[in-house]
């Protein structure tokens, strides 16, 4: 394994089962990302991308082949240890933002934190909301802010624990033109300040170009 | 495990959710809250039995003895009276009375005095104290609803048999009796002495004999009693002490307020059905945050754990609520009962009782919640970047098995706590779980069998209605079990009443007479038959009745009986007094079962019986079997020549034993006599003249006992209303949760609508069309039930022909959707009346 790799996908394949039909989504998957970097995957709907992510995030299992993230292969693992690999070295901003609606935005960014049990956090979690400028906001519920704000709060929490990678599923899809440019500016400089990888999946080419690295895909396979 | 931040979390998670948490919960506050009152009535009632025991009986000590004691047996009860403070006696007997003023009479329970009975308590009466002057005046006291019947005051005259008594009292409560038991026949206390010449202690009077004794305080009662058990059933008397009464009333009770707390149960678990279906939808609508959740490194553990601690939380708060709410109910429990206790009940709160509440409040919205809730495990963090509708049966889940066992455990736990064995325990278990599946298979039924068959040509608004019940997460097989049951509970118990009462009118309308006379002395015989015929009332039936008593069976004396407890017959076929009747052919209400009829005998031929059915296996005697009676001091011996099947049912006259003519016809007897009268004022007006002609024969009349019938009835059948009630309540409450948890879905239906251009006019009439379709569905789910358990009842339980009330039962139908289109509308309106801009723009 090279030591700058965060992440190694290696011969994944991802089948699904409907009913006695086997749905092939991705197709002998091959790509590493070096640690610190920007890529982006990109393809039409239905390309396989958002599998692809689950996959790489350790949401999901793949039916063939090797992930490695960060030096743990995922491939086999439990999904409470799964969720223990996310919780320490994986952010995740959603298209749909995905707060916690019942939880205030500083309660949201607090959550990570509070699940790798450090305390009193209070403060970073207040920074991070300060610099997508939320400082204001704090108390807020969910419901009670705009599409924009909300992904920033999502930016903020996924920023909370200091991921190794981050991933982003077309994180300016819910947002008009302008939100969007401004989402986009300060997820890459949150990731640029605090050196995290970026994965973003998107199928906005414009956005996609901002990254280092443009891994297309089409049909479960990469171009 | 870190509960620190669980705990917080489900904390932060319920501050948006509370409200309907707080509805889910709300459904079991009710079932608490009835368990509670019950459980605290219980508690208050045992109490008020130990405290008022003495009161129950009066004295220490009690004899009794169904007739004229022996002169061995008065030689026992004198010897105990040796050893007393205090001693009293009474003579207890139906008679009629007659009251002068009002010109009516009426059946009455005599109970005459001698000596300062009771001991312990008092006979409550108005003017207060007055019954302190017993015996020392000319008089009696009467029951209070004589005096209210007829309109009677103190110092009015009334007659007893021969005598003319002033009324000295208006007795509104005696010792150890309740109010209820007055109903049929009301009580006069009387002193002895002035019964003299009344002509009511007269060959044939059915007298009940009782000696009331006041011990020392050093004397063990209770340890003597059991020394001398088998000389008191040797001398067919029966014995009661402050222990054994409080015992027995205990007992009768106690299985009374189980009964009600099972009801209530019954009325819990309704409301965890709804609870557990409640979460199931809250369930589904928090998986993405649960997917969130577990993106962000929460194990599946951990956000199960988050709403285990919510739901443990939310049962907490229900079970303080319910507790608090049945602690107050339960100060109505004795409007409700007090006429059927025999204590003075009273009212308090039993901390107990409301720590048993609080507890099942926690354990049932735990174990209720924790089926859906397993569901939270197997969400999977893909869900937050990809919704997937895919729902996995429970059943696949080992764990939910454990659950179920948990719950079946709970469930038969708690029914044993209530019950006196496991038998009965198993049978309530599966009797629940039956009529929940029953419930369960005809709401499901319904709901199949309307969408299938609905009309598919009836106007858009009623297929939307009815549509609406199919909406995705509805509740409407829930709504229709718990709705159903209460309306079960509450129909069955109107049906029973109602197959009670024909019953009755049916064997009045059978039988051809309505009128009954009996305690009539062989001299009277042609006076009474003069005075029909002079009415122009035919006798219907005159038979002559001969006491007696059971002498041997088969050689085998109560003597033998007591000494040796293995032998198979029982005492109590000596015990108590034998009204036999002579004739030489059967009845129309009679049929021969085994053996032969014997109609006629030889004066010197053995005497030949026939026995009542349930009588003969009851004192283990067959056909060929010797038996020898006590005619009055003659021992007759006669042989069992067959069993007859009677049919008790009838307005007739019915004997256990049956002597063919010509062995105790010459023997000292009475006669009852039946006839018909046509109406109730003419009837009342014959009774009259009867108690004036005759005064020591009684008489009871078919109408009397139809409208006493009717009260105890309704009487026992509001105590069952009331916890119908809960059920129906429950289901009230199932049902606002389920429009609040549908509450967005209905929006958005609305707005859509409206968009299309529905008038507010019809979205009414399509919402209404829904409850009506609920109301109608749940109604007939519960009166299918209750149509059936009330045939099973009349089959196997009355023996009786099952004909429903069609009009109660429409009637019941009506009230159940009129009441679940009210709750139902007046819950959707602020949907209803929801502007579609506005609502478009919440979305």
């Amino acid at each position: 394994m090279s030591s700058t790799m965060i992440l190694q996908v290696q011969h994944v394949f991802k089948n699904y089962q409907i009913g006695e039909n086997k749905i092939p989504v991705l197709n002998d998957i091959n790509f590493e990302i070096e640690s610190g970097s920007t890529v982006s995957i990109v393809g039409p709907s239905g390309s396989g991308k958002t599998t692809l992510l689950g996959l790489c995030a350790g949401l999901d299992q793949s039916s063939e082949g090797d992930i490695i993230l960060n030096g743990i292969k995922l491939t086999g693992l439990s999904e409470d240890k799964l969720a223990q690999v996310r919780n320490e070295h994986v952010g995740f901003v959603f298209q749909n933002f995905q707060l916690l609606p019942t939880l205030t935005a500083l309660e949201n960014v607090l959550v990570p934190m509070e699940l790798r049990g450090m305390k009193n956090r209070q403060k970073d979690a207040l920074d991070l909301l300060e610099k997508v400028g939320l400082a204001g906001r704090a108390d807020h519920y969910p419901s009670q802010l705009s599409g924009g704000e909300q992904q920033r709060v999502s930016l903020a929490r996924a920023f909370a624990n200091k991921p190794k990678i981050l991933f982003a599923d077309e994180p300016t899809g819910n947002l008009d033109a302008e939100t969007s440019l401004i989402i986009e500016d300060m997820l890459f400089q949150l990731n640029k300040e605090s050196g995290t990888t970026l994965v973003i999946v998107t199928h906005d080419l414009d956005l996609a170009a901002k990254t280092q690295k443009i891994i297309p895909i089409k049909g479960g396979k990469i171009q | 495990m870190n509960w620190k931040w669980i705990f917080l979390m489900a904390w932060r998670d319920s501050r948006k959710n509370r409200s309907r948490l707080f509805l889910f919960i709300s459904s079991i506050i009710l079932g608490i809250a009835a368990l509670v009152a019950m459980n605290s009535f219980n508690m208050n009632l045992k109490k008020d039995i130990d405290a008022q025991a003495a009161e129950l009986i009066g004295a220490d000590f009690e004899l009794e003895s169904r007739r004229q004691p022996s002169e061995e047996a008065m030689k026992f009860i004198d010897s105990i009276k040796g050893l007393s403070e205090d001693f009293a006696k009474e003579e207890r007997f139906m008679s009629m009375i007659r009251f002068p003023k009002a010109d009516g009479s009426r059946l009455v329970q005599v109970r005459a005095l001698e000596g300062n009975y009771p001991f312990y308590g008092e006979v409550e009466t108005s003017p207060k104290n007055s019954f302190q002057q017993f015996a020392k005046e000319k008089g009696v006291y009467l029951e209070n609803s004589l005096l209210l019947q007829f309109n009677a005051a103190i110092q009015d005259s009334v007659q007893l048999g021969n005598n003319t008594y002033a009324i000295l009292g208006n007795v509104l409560s005696q010792p150890g009796q309740a109010a209820i038991s007055g109903t049929m026949a009301p009580s006069v206390f009387v002193p002895i002495e002035q019964l003299e010449n009344s002509g009511l202690q007269t060959t044939g009077s059915r007298i009940e004999y009782h000696y009331y004794f006041k011990l020392p305080k050093s004397f063990q009662v209770d340890k003597k009693v059991k020394e001398l058990e088998n000389r008191i059933t040797e001398l067919q008397l029966r014995s009661s002490t402050i222990e054994t009464t409080k015992e027995n009333t205990g007992r009768s009770f106690e299985d009374m307020a189980s009964f009600m707390e099972l009801v209530g149960f019954v009325a819990l678990l309704l409301g965890c059905i709804g609870v557990s279906s409640a979460v199931q939808i809250y369930v589904r609508e928090k998986m993405i945050s649960v997917a969130v959740l577990r993106c962000l490194g929460t194990s599946a553990k951990q956000a199960f754990y988050i709403f285990l601690v919510q739901f443990a939380g939310i049962g907490l708060l229900g079970g303080i609520i319910g507790a608090v709410l049945g602690s107050l109910i339960q100060y109505l429990i004795p409007l409700v009962m007090q006429d059927v206790l025999p204590v003075s009940l009273s009212t308090g709160v039993s901390w107990l009782a409301i720590l048993e509440g609080i507890g099942l409040g926690v354990i049932i919205a735990v174990l209720f919640a924790l089926l859906p809730l397993l569901a939270v495990r197997n969400i999977s963090p893909l869900n937050s970047i990809r919704v997937s509708d895919k729902e996995e049966s429970l059943f696949k889940d080992r764990a939910s098995w454990w659950i179920y066992l948990l719950i079946i455990g709970f469930i038969t736990g708690f029914a044993r706590l209530q019950m006196d064995n496991w038998i009965q325990t198993l049978v309530f278990v599966a009797g629940v779980g039956i009529t929940f599946l029953l419930l369960y298979g005809v709401a499901k039924g319904f709901t199949y069998l309307v969408r299938k068959y609905f009309p598919k040509k009836w106007p858009y608004l009623w297929r939307q209605g009815l549509s609406n019940l199919y909406r995705p997460n509805n509740q409407t097989v829930i709504l229709m079990i718990s709705i159903g049951l209460g309306t079960a509970l509450i129909a069955t118990m109107f049906l029973v009443q109602d197959l009670l009462i024909n019953r009755v009118k049916l064997s009045s309308e059978q039988s051809q007479a309505n009128m009954l006379m009996f305690d009539i002395q062989p001299s009277q015989g042609e006076g009474i038959r003069n005075l029909a015929k002079a009415e122009g009332y035919p006798i219907l039936e005159s038979v002559p009745i001969v006491t007696m008593q059971l002498q041997s069976v088969n050689g085998t004396t109560l003597k033998d009986v007591v000494s040796d407890t293995s032998n198979e017959v029982s005492s109590r076929a000596f015990r108590g007094e034998i009204r036999a009747t002579y004739r030489d052919s059967l009845t129309s209400s009679e049929s021969l079962t085994s053996g032969k009829w014997v109609g006629k005998v030889g004066k010197n031929d053995t005497a030949s019986v026939s026995l009542d059915k349930g009588y003969a296996e009851n004192i283990k005697v067959k056909v060929g079997d010797k038996l020898e009676f006590n005619v009055q001091g003659l021992i007759v011996p006669a042989k069992v020549s067959s069993i007859r099947q009677v049919d008790w049912n009838r307005f007739q006259s019915n004997f256990r034993v049956v002597f063919a003519s010509g062995t105790i016809d010459q023997a000292p007897q009475f006669y009852l006599m039946m006839t018909k009268v046509p109406t109730e004022v003419e009837s009342s007006k014959f009774q009259q003249k009867i108690v004036n002609s005759f005064p020591n024969v009684s008489v009871i009349d078919m109408n009397a006992v139809l409208k006493v019938l009717q009260e105890i009835l309704d009487k026992i059948g509001f105590i069952i209303q009331f916890m119908g009630a809960f059920s129906i309540l429950t289901g009230i409450i199932v049902l606002i949760s389920s429009v609040r948890i549908s509450k967005f879905q209905r929006i958005r239906e609305n707005v859509l609508l409206r968009t299309l251009g529905a008038s507010r006019r019809q979205i009414y009439l399509i919402t209404i069309s829904e409850y009506l379709f609920l109301g109608l569905l749940s109604a007939l789910t519960g009166i299918i039930i209750s149509l059936i358990a009330s045939y099973l009842l009349a089959i196997f339980v009355f023996e009786s022909v099952f004909v429903p009330s069609i009009g109660m039962i429409l009637l019941l139908m009506f009230l159940i959707v009129g009441l679940t289109i009210t709750i139902g509308l007046i819950n959707s309106l602020a949907v209803i009346n929801r502007s579609p801009l506005e609502a478009l723009r919440k979305e």
